[in-house]
């Protein structure tokens, strides 16, 4: 198997720093290598200080989104040499609080996202044998989505604005308003009919370019001011 | 017990220039941010345009200094650059609202550098006219 030294400049932050900076590692990669073996390597070998979030090691839990090369990926399924560069860099996700070199605060985006009430699960996960985890009330997330924030992170207006919904939540809502399952659309429709819900877009699209798992968050913005224009309009001729 | 500690993060900060960050990025990216330099643009042009009417009311002469004036070679790429930016800005207007509606999501890109192309055909023209009228 053909190997390559691939240089790693990586994002580097801890508490009390001044300010972030970047180290320099060198490490021997494969046809095979993820950006997220790189990682581990380099933690294992050069730097056990380094820190980065990660679990699964294959695009289904979120955790480790990041942007590499200056765009944001999972780094479990970003092969090193399909890069097509003899340096990679490696930096956090934008537009979230940094904790520590690649590692960002996620829990302002669970807070709003949650706010989707999360009701959408495939019917697989009501079979009989599907057993929920202990200390979770049942299954919850919305399907396809893995919440691992990279449309937030690419999102320009998100940038800009703090308090806009995000793509992310914004597409959640969609969903229950394509499948409501019980739960009431019209509260979250008026909630995202505001200045900072789904009006805020500027349908640069970047939230569908990097999502890894198809949610297409940017058609379901634009679905949503669809729905919302076709009420006003509705109401305008009388109707409910 | 676990003691939980609060974590000193750097804060999210809103970062005005971040609509202005589009390398690595891709066309729907690109396309707002130059929407946005032309929409400010085109801003910048109407309080020009408004100071230059307001040359009519100090008499025909200043007036016709600057019809002279208009039409120096000189001035003649500021027109295209405007009509460039009225076009982009205007057509790609087009865009967002169609999509912005349900219309073309899924085709987005295409729609852009049609409309593009068009904007293309239409500048050559226009710059034909300002050469030859």
């Amino acid at each position: 198997m053909a190997e390559k030294i691939i240089q790693f400049k990586v994002f580097r932050y801890k508490q009390g720093d001044p300010e972030p900076h970047y180290d320099t590692f060198m490490v021997t990669v494969n046809e095979r290598t993820t950006v997220l073996d790189a990682l581990e390597t380099i933690r294992r070998d050069q730097d056990g200080t380094l820190t980065f979030r990660h679990s699964c090691h294959h695009a289904s839990c979120g955790t480790c989104g990041m942007r590499v090369n200056g765009r944001e990926v999972l780094a479990c399924v970003t092969n090193v040499m399909e890069l097509g560069t003899s340096e990679v860099t490696v930096e956090p996700l934008q537009n979230a609080p940094l904790i520590s070199d690649l590692v960002v605060d996620m829990s302002g985006f669970y807070e709003t996202y949650s706010q989707a009430h999360m009701p959408l699960i495939r019917e697989s996960e009501y079979l009989t044998e599907s057993e929920v985890a202990e200390g979770v009330p049942f299954h919850m997330r919305l399907e396809s989505c893995l919440e691992c924030g990279l449309c937030l992170s690419a999102c320009p207006v998100v940038g800009t604005d703090p308090d806009y919904i995000g793509p992310a939540t914004l597409a959640a809502v969609w969903r229950v308003v394509q499948e409501p399952r019980g739960e009431d659309p019209e509260a979250l429709l008026a909630w995202i009919d505001s200045e900072q819900g789904c009006w805020r877009c500027h349908a640069a699209m970047e939230c569908t370019e990097v999502c890894p798992s198809n949610v297409d968050p940017g058609g379901a913005i634009m679905a949503l001011r669809g729905e919302l224009t076709r009420r006003k309009i509705g109401r305008l001729f009388g109707k409910a | 017990m676990v003691e939980t500690t609060q974590l000193n993060v750097r804060r999210r900060q809103r970062r005005p220039g971040a609509w202005l960050h589009v390398r690595r990025r891709h066309v729907g990216s690109w396309a707002f941010a130059l929407n946005r330099l032309a929409g400010l643009g085109l801003v910048l042009y109407l309080i020009l345009h408004l100071f230059v009417l307001s040359l009519l009311a100090k008499g025909p002469a200043t007036w016709n200094d600057f019809v002279a004036l208009a039409k120096s070679p000189l001035i003649l790429p500021l027109d295209i650059i405007l009509l460039a930016g009225i076009l982009y800005h205007g057509l790609n207007g087009i865009r967002v609202a169609l999509i912005g509606v349900g219309i073309g999501v899924r085709q987005h890109k295409a729609l852009f550098w049609t409309l593009m192309l068009i904007a293309a055909v239409l500048l050559l023209l226009g710059t034909w006219g300002f050469i030859t009228v």
